[in-house]
């Protein structure tokens, strides 16, 4: 299916919130999440199914004035 | 001592971490500084770039408290998700809360931040919301849970100081007991030591050291302004006045004679 990944199109065969991380190579890494614009705790990420269309910020943490 | 729901702080300066020449002269900074806090942001992470992960780990070894904001949120959602990931990712209930009208002044959004200051006072944030010096918006935060307002001097990153000098007195004559930080607007360490002279408990900033030619000696020129505003402040300033006062004494003046008649 194909979601938006921190803005940008993605085709992938996840179908948990914890699997794209993991495919994305950050499962380990720093870094929170939401989906459609909701807070996804990390605790929350495995138990989170995507849809087609869905929405997803990745972020970690940066310099900030 | 600074005081930020009921923790502590020797210093009363607040430093950014972005825009540094480089990540050395960030840390060097920072200590040169004295700041006990620093503000932090998160931003999407590339899967390639790993950008944050680098950042974290030089933020762990500076030893200061993180104060996560939300810059670049427009609405009261974004702010409020923004936050809540910020929670998770920095491990701290603290927010500065920047809800933005527009881009080209980078002015606060009154309405969406007192809107998303009640949802995360609420949710157990400890708000610290990035405001104007606006008295009934002021009101409402403080009403919402906020225990520190922090309004703007000028434009953030316009290095124009206090261009509403009058407006920020009246918000500390009006707010005793609130924790006042001046967040935005601080161009030189002139500013500051204004700022606290004015009785605020705080300045926040970030751009007139990060973009000095030396920010590190800057950082230093901050801290000695902040810390002589506020000893200023608190051993109590002479009131202006319209007309001289000489201050040597005016009796026994030399060649001073009555004009005779």
């Amino acid at each position: 299916m194909q979601i938006l990944v921190n803005g940008e199109p993605l085709t992938t065969d996840a179908s948990t919130l914890a699997e794209l991380c993991a495919t994305l190579g950050l499962a380990q890494a720093k870094v929170a999440t939401a989906v459609n614009g909701s807070f996804v705790a990390s605790a929350k990420r495995e138990c989170t199914q995507l849809s087609p269309k869905d929405e997803i910020e990745i972020v970690a943490p940066r310099q900030g004035g | 001592m600074l005081d930020i729901y009921g923790e502590r702080f020797k210093s009363r300066l607040l430093l950014g971490t972005a825009q540094y020449p480089s990540p050395v002269a960030l840390k060097q900074a920072v200590e040169a500084s004295s700041a006990e806090i620093v503000t932090v942001s998160l931003r999407r992470e590339s899967a390639r770039a790993r950008a944050g992960q680098g950042f974290w780990e030089l933020i762990e070894q500076l030893g200061v408290r993180v104060l996560p904001n939300t810059a670049g949120c427009h609405t009261a959602k974004e702010a409020v998700a923004t936050a809540q990931m910020a929670r998770e990712l920095f491990g701290t209930e603290w927010i500065n809360l920047e809800v933005i009208a527009n881009d080209d002044t980078l002015q606060p959004e009154l309405f969406g931040l007192v809107e998303a200051a009640a949802v995360l006072a609420a949710d157990g944030f400890k708000v610290l919301p990035y405001t104007t010096e606006d008295l009934s918006a002021a009101e409402k935060l403080a009403a919402a849970g906020c225990n520190v307002l922090m309004p703007w001097a000028s434009p953030i990153g316009s290095a124009r100081g206090l261009v509403n000098r009058d407006a920020l007195k009246t918000l500390r004559a009006y707010f005793p007991e609130t924790t006042l930080i001046v967040d935005a607007g601080i161009g030189a360490p002139s500013h500051a030591a204004e700022t606290m002279e004015l009785g605020y408990d705080a300045v926040l900033l970030n751009t007139a050291v990060a973009k000095a030619g030396d920010p590190v000696n800057m950082a230093k020129a901050f801290a000695r302004a902040v810390e002589a505003g506020r000893l200023g402040f608190e051993a109590g300033l002479t009131p202006p006045r319209d007309m001289a006062l000489p201050s040597t004494p005016v009796a026994g003046t030399p060649f001073f004679k009555k004009i005779l008649s």
